[in-house]
């Protein structure tokens, strides 16, 4: 079974985000990662790939530094990996499908594909449904439960409530993962030691013939003002619920 | 002059306010797409909030309510129909899966989660970054398409003919996706992400059966019961209950987070809330230095009391 992984390096949840002009941010304090969700898609493909013997084959769109976050993938377990440079990093979500259909058809078709259920930087939460598009197989997102079988996958979904929805879907597929699909690994030193000599191939946009020409522009990025510190409410238990009430009921208008 | 669609989500019956923010998002009269329900029901709630027109929503090929594929393409047909320049839905779990599958088959872009929108320049403002930023984008496409985060705009009067109708879009699917079926097992609560209020309860709650306490207080406020990623992973709560990276993304207009020490990832899933009422027995807790109204103090004594005098 070939499977295939796509992924995404973006900045830690924890790092602060500095502004550089109107339409871009600092990248030079902040840290890098694995796209939090992607992690549960890494480990997903790799317990498949040990539970049948296939490849698991991880895919990613972005610049130079990405590799960083491909070996991490590959110190999961993974076999090897595909970087498609491409330095905007608010590369549309169309054209990073694009290139991931492309880089697939190349290195031959898989039978599945595994995603995050979206990235935490752009939380544009689209890519594997353009790759699904683009590819024409179906796809199924925010994955919590998989079982595989007979060239069909059933999942199931998380859809607000408590409520989960079981879809089916035939292979080669996609499925966007989420939290409770499984407990992500930490590598080892020796498993870090081992991916830095696993196979990595680098291609371009240009190079796969993708012309990165988006429908959507950033025009703006603004930071969101942080609150200045709570007011605090004090004396007795009565004199803070009594006080907090008030202040919800008549200056808020919230309850 | 903007031609605005509206998909309206529907729950026992009625229209979901969450919808009817949508609608308000349009800032004028809009054509309301209802799928697969009958929407003679919503027809006074919905001419009252700006809905021209009032569509019901079907496909040639089979019932648009059990195939999210079916759906999206019945909506793009419904789009040409109707010369609309914009599609606004709400970023719910079934609202963001169907504008997505709608944005792939069209290939236009879709902005999605926003928390404003201006449909006459195709300009949605949304969250980057787990909420440090707002990024502004603007489409180009001839068919503006965005999902609005639930509550993060009010509803608003506006009246509308309100005139009902249908159109059957001659659309079917390969059969490659199919729903076997929904287990409401741990459900029948509130929705996290379309609550208008929200009690959340992290580490300090001690177990899962702790949470009444929390419940009995969000019965009260009509509210839906969070959980930290802490409290989760200790086993409290459901993960269908976590706020934050890795859980629920919210923005009700009322957040009282209980026992919560106030991670980054958590204030992550829930920033934009409208105000931020943190109880915390340690008054070094991050949470108070980004909330807006703080008690210090042991959640066993106040959350039992402010259910009582609410």
């Amino acid at each position: 079974m070939k499977i295939f992984v796509c992924i995404k390096h973006v900045p830690d949840t924890a790092a602060t985000i500095k502004l550089a002009g109107s339409t871009d941010y600092e990248d030079k304090d902040v840290k890098f990662v694995m796209n939090p969700y992607d992690e549960f898609a890494v480990e997903e493909a790799v317990q498949l790939a040990e539970k049948t013997g296939g490849e698991a084959v991880i895919l990613t769109v972005g610049p130079a530094d990405a590799v960083a976050t491909l070996r991490s993938a590959l110190a999961m377990g993974a076999h090897r990996g595909i970087l498609v440079k491409a330095e905007d990093r608010f590369l549309d979500s169309s054209v990073a499908a694009k290139a991931l259909k492309a880089a697939m058809d190349q290195d031959g078709a898989g039978d599945i594909i595994f995603t995050g259920k979206g990235s935490v930087d752009t939380e544009g939460f689209q890519t594997q449904y353009r790759l699904s598009r683009a590819l024409g197989v179906p796809v199924v997102n925010e994955v919590t439960a998989l079982e595989i079988a007979d060239g069909k996958a059933v999942a199931q979904r998380e859809i607000g409530g408590g409520n989960k929805e079981v879809v089916e879907i035939s292979l080669p597929g996609i499925i966007g993962g989420t939290k409770g699909l499984n407990n992500p690994r930490y590598p080892k030193f020796p498993d870090i030691m081992k991916a830095k000599k696993k196979k990595v191939d680098e291609m371009d946009l240009a190079g796969l013939g993708i012309e990165a020409a988006p429908a959507a522009t950033l025009e703006e990025l603004e930071l969101v003002p942080e609150r200045s510190g709570a007011k605090m409410l004090d004396g007795s238990v009565d004199d803070q619920v009594d006080a907090l009430i008030q202040i919800l009921k008549t200056e808020e208008k919230v309850i | 002059m903007a031609n605005t669609g509206i998909v309206i989500e529907t729950e026992n019956g009625q229209v979901k306010e969450t919808s009817l923010g949508v609608m308000a998002a349009a800032g004028s009269e809009v054509v309301a797409l209802v799928l697969g329900a009958d929407p003679a029901p919503f027809k006074e709630t919905l001419a009252a909030h700006g809905a021209a027109q009032i569509i019901t929503l079907s496909a040639t090929g089979g019932d648009v309510a059990q195939n999210p594929d079916l759906a999206a393409l019945a909506l793009a047909a419904a789009a040409k129909e109707f010369n609309l320049t914009a599609l606004l839905g709400t970023a719910s779990a079934p609202g963001k899966d169907l504008f997505a599958r709608l944005a792939a088959d069209l290939d236009h872009p879709l902005v999605s989660d926003c928390i404003r929108v201006d449909v006459g320049e195709k300009v949605g403002v949304k969250s980057h970054f787990s909420g440090k930023t707002f990024a502004k984008i603007k489409v180009s496409a001839d068919l503006f398409l965005a999902t609005v985060r639930p509550n993060a705009i009010e509803p608003a009067e506006l009246a509308g003919a309100g005139e009902l109708g249908s159109f059957e879009a001659d659309a079917a699917t390969d059969g490659s996706l199919k729903i076997l079926e929904i287990k409401a097992d741990a459900g029948g609560k509130m929705d996290l992400t379309e609550a208008p209020v929200i009690v959340t309860g992290g580490r300090a709650i001690g177990s899962a059966d702790n949470y009444a306490v929390l419940q009995a207080c969000a019965d009260k406020l009509g509210a839906a019961v969070g959980a930290s990623r802490a409290a989760v992973d200790a086993g409290y709560a459901d993960h269908s209950m976590q706020v934050g990276q890795t859980g629920k993304t919210v923005s009700p207009r009322l957040y009282i987070a209980c026992g919560v020490s106030g991670a980054v990832q958590h204030f992550a899933g829930m920033k934009t809330s409208k105000v931020i009422v943190a109880v915390n027995e340690d008054k070094d807790a991050p949470i108070f230095a980004k909330c807006d109204y703080g008690i210090v103090g042991d959640l066993f004594e106040v959350i039992p009391k402010l259910t009582e005098k609410l």
